[in-house]
């Protein structure tokens, strides 16, 4: 099948803001709706019906099973334009993304928004398993006895409320836990980390002093800017942050200020064909070139090379091998932060001769990369990291470097919940 | 509750809207209290004047017609008089509009007073007194006093009308087109003119072009509004893109917010910008041309306010305000001097304020970036003539938005009060005067500052 190509127009999202703060009483329909109502006002859509808008929330209430069409039917956008959810944690709008994107290049959808939303304020709550199992009982009942017997068989502790957590089903350990395992196994020590959360903060600082998210950011309840931002962060005031993960080993390394905190925002990234943009003289940043997701047994795999958050170090060689590039052919990195660490490994694990032999199958490493390219506009640590959210996020920003830049190409990595990777290329148009 | 007040996101004016109750009406007749009208103002699809318009004096060819092409239903003294009749008492009067461009001395004032003074008793609320004179031009000594004299009269005039009626002057240099006359009356005979009273407008004939429907004459035209996330800027975002134009919403990313909700409302764009920055003309001027091939209306309406008496001015309070009010509008219209940014008939309109013609206890900052405004549209008049782009002020009085409603009662209660029309305008006043600027109407006003201020007794 011809294909075409899906180019990416620009984006929108909200400041992200640090947990149960300005945003604990918005909840998610808020956030994607006002995030698509910036972006429509951003590019004059008022009305128009879009290819489809897909975007999708990690936490969510059952009662938003709809959550991204009763968005679309909020916002300006037409109320014609259909909607669908999807959920691949981390990688929630960085998925979405390649699934327009998709859609375009066959010749489905001449338009689409791609988006993501999180919070974690706004978290559902719900009843324990055991009290859900007996209210089903009795619902199914046929007559009172039968009924009452079902609800007799409700323990004082069921009426414990179960709340959403962040640690992995099936091993119990949270991601913090699972990364700081990553982390030891790796050698990434707390200096490194320490840079690196320094540097994203600088970097976001000082995209946002000259006018960088002007037109990328739209301010959300009275905040303006990221509240997660510390735009004096130093390597030596984190260096004085007490380790909260892999607390049980000898040297721990992890703490809040290399870590990312928990955060509620959402982004959208508008696409479409060069057509569908040259009618409504709409500006083209970037070319959507290609995707890759992988996954690591992390339950049952090595300690080393299948920690939770590696995927993306085996999605983006077979990427890479699929459009003959190497690492170095790329002027500009995105990759996600969801620890200063998550970053670190990955870029170790590309540069290690026996990892890249006996688990990438490559004669040689992938190679380093130059630092001074790596998430110039600062990432997650700097910015927070409402989980579906980040890639909507990183595609929007990366489009507007390489459209400034007038040239080159990008490369995304994003990791996630479930041992899972979503990787991406894309080029300035 | 008129258009104009669901726009306005100011206070509520309840002693107005008390005063205008059956009890409020008797208890302001008996104590003498003033009782402010409730402004007639444009909706779109209402009769241009809420009655006849009585036609009086002579000279202009066409303006009988171009009246009533506007939408007036033209009678004249002498027809009403033939048929034995003055329009019956409930048929009040909209308009009282007196031809003086043939005046030819102070003897011919009279006949202005007869016609005044035999109709004003039958001048129906918000209804409007419009005279058309002729500039002062040195040809004849005794000419020229009683062209000025017209501006006595409206001055005063505008004083003495209560219900909500105007009077106002226009001045004309040369003859204008039917069109061009057609336009001003849909304008100030409107109530798109509910708060402009006691002026005069001096209007050159300078070829106009009528446009297609007059319902929007600002179809096809790209317009940027600075300051346009609240309040007045978006106000005149409304009726800029009601008129037909394509309105690029800007102001400062901090606003973007509200600004989103405004360019959503009136499907226009939203640009965050600050217009302080050096870069911001060319960034807009580039961005119009990218994203609408051009830019024709260029309304600079972002300003700031850091009120203190002059002896505890720190540079703090002085410099962002002459730096955001004046400075950028300069330095925006050089960069559009020099670079052609704005189409063949562009309008440039600026926002000044009463305060820069009258002045203000606490705001020589801010009377200062507003009379400098004054002075740089008419000194930038000239050079933009010739490209067919005009440059004027609009300079609101005291209007109700969101930053007056933070006045102190008593002082809002008495600024509202001292004007001709006894109470605040609406955003939607000056924005409405705004828009009548940018239309191709008005390519014959230039260099001037146009007051919205309902005749206030300070700078009027």
């Amino acid at each position: 099948m011809p294909t075409r190509e899906a180019v990416v127009i620009g984006g929108n999202r909200i400041p992200f803001a640090r947990a149960n703060g300005r945003y604990a009483l918005a909840s998610n329909q808020d956030m994607l709706t006002a995030t698509l109502d910036g972006l429509v006002a951003r590019f004059g859509l008022q009305g128009e019906r879009l290819g489809e808008v897909v975007a999708g929330a990690v936490l969510k209430h059952s009662q938003d099973f709809n959550l991204t069409r009763e968005s679309v039917l909020g916002s300006a956008l037409a109320p014609t334009t259909p909607a669908y959810d999807i959920q691949q944690a981390c990688g929630t709008s960085l998925e979405s993304v390649i699934l327009v994107a998709n859609k375009i290049a066959v010749g489905q959808a001449d338009s689409g928004i791609a988006a993501g939303v999180d919070t974690v304020s706004d978290a559902p709550i719900a009843v324990s398993e055991g009290l859900r199992t007996a209210l089903l009982a009795a619902n199914r009942a046929r007559n009172l006895p039968a009924r009452l017997k079902a609800l007799a068989s409700i323990r004082p502790s069921y009426l414990a409320p179960a709340t959403p957590s962040n640690s992995e089903l099936r091993t119990g350990l949270s991601m913090g836990e699972h990364q700081a395992v990553t982390t030891r196994e790796w050698a990434i020590t707390r200096q490194q980390q320490d840079e690196l959360a320094a540097a994203s903060h600088q970097n976001l600082a000082a995209a946002y002093e000259r006018g960088f998210f002007d037109d990328l950011v739209t301010p959300f309840l009275g905040l303006t800017r990221d509240n997660n931002l510390r735009p004096d962060s130093t390597v030596e005031r984190l260096a004085e942050l007490k380790p909260v993960y892999g607390r049980g080993e000898s040297e721990p390394t992890m703490t809040a200020g290399n870590s990312t905190p928990l955060t509620d925002g959402a982004a959208a990234v508008l696409l479409g064909t060069r057509e569908w943009a040259a009618e409504r003289r709409l500006p083209i940043l970037a070319r959507f070139v290609d995707a890759e997701t992988a996954a690591v047994d992390y339950v049952h795999g090595d300690r080393k090379a299948d920690g939770l958050l590696m995927a993306p170090v085996y999605a983006v060689p077979r990427l890479l091998a699929r459009n003959g590039l190497t690492l170095q052919d790329f002027d500009f990195y995105e990759i996600h932060e969801a620890f200063a660490a998550t970053v670190l490994a990955t870029l170790a694990a590309w540069q290690d001769p026996d990892f890249s032999r006996d688990r990438l199958g490559l004669a040689a490493p992938l190679g380093g990369i130059d630092r001074s390219r790596l998430n110039v506009t600062g990432s997650s640590l700097a910015t927070g990291h409402p989980f579906a959210a980040t890639g909507a996020r990183i595609v929007a920003t990366l489009a507007k470097l390489l459209h400034d830049k007038g040239s080159g190409r990008g490369l995304i990595s994003i990791c996630a919940a479930g041992g899972q990777g979503v990787v991406a290329i894309i080029e300035a148009a | 509750m008129s258009n104009g007040e669901r726009t306005s996101r100011g206070a509520p004016d309840k002693y107005r809207d008390l005063m205008n109750t059956s009890i409020g009406r008797t208890v302001s007749a008996r104590i003498g209290l003033p009782r402010p009208a409730l402004l007639r103002r444009f909706r779109a699809g209402d009769a241009l004047l809420p009655g006849p318009l009585l036609l009086g004096g002579n000279g202009l060819t066409g303006l009988a017609q171009a009246l009533t092409a506007a939408g007036a239903e033209v009678v004249t003294g002498e027809a009403a008089g033939a048929r034995g009749e003055h329009p019956p008492s409930a048929d009040r009067l909209g308009a009282l509009v007196y031809d003086a461009s043939e005046l030819d001395g102070v003897a011919g004032l009279a006949a202005i007073r007869e016609f005044l003074a035999g109709s004003l008793r039958r001048l129906s609320s918000s209804g409007r007194v419009l005279i058309i004179g002729r500039e002062p031009d040195g040809t004849d000594h005794g000419w020229d006093a009683a062209r000025q004299a017209l501006d006595g009269i409206v001055r005063s005039l505008g004083k003495e009308l209560r219900a909500g009626a105007t009077a106002n002057l226009v001045s004309l240099a040369g003859t204008p087109s039917s069109d061009a006359l057609q336009s001003l009356a849909r304008f100030l005979l409107s109530g798109r003119a509910a708060y402009v009273d006691g002026q005069t407008l001096r209007v050159a004939a300078v070829a106009v072009d009528a446009p297609a429907d007059w319902a929007t004459p600002l179809i096809g035209r790209v317009a940027v509004v600075t300051g346009a996330a609240r309040g007045i800027g978006a106000a005149i975002a409304e009726v800029l893109a009601r008129d037909g134009a394509k309105v690029i919403a800007a102001d400062l990313p901090a606003a973007g917010e509200a600004l989103a909700k405004v360019a959503n409302r009136i499907n226009g764009t939203a640009l965050q910008l600050d217009v302080t920055d050096e870069s911001a003309a060319g960034t807009l001027i580039r961005y119009a041309g990218e994203r609408f091939g051009g830019l024709d209306v260029v309304v600079h309406n972002a300003g700031i306010t850091r009120d203190k008496l002059m002896a505890n001015m720190k540079a703090e309070s002085w410099d962002p305000v002459l730096a955001v009010n004046l400075q950028s509008q300069v330095q925006f219209n050089a960069e559009l001097l020099r670079t052609d940014g704005l189409r063949p008939g562009g309008r440039i309109i600026c926002l000044a304020s009463t305060t820069g013609l009258a002045g203000n206890r606490g705001q020589t900052n801010y009377g200062a970036s507003k009379a400098g405004i004054i002075g740089m549209v008419r000194s930038m008049a000239p050079p933009f003539h010739g490209r067919g782009i005009t440059i004027n002020a609009v300079a609101p009085g005291f209007i109700d938005t969101a930053m007056t409603h933070r006045m102190p009662l008593a002082s809002r209660e008495v600024a509202r009060r001292i004007n001709s029309l006894q109470q605040a305008g609406l955003p939607v006043d000056v924005a409405e005067t705004v828009g009548w600027l940018a239309w191709p109407g008005s390519a014959g006003i230039s260099g001037q500052t146009v007051r919205v201020c309902g005749q206030n007794w300070l700078g009027a």
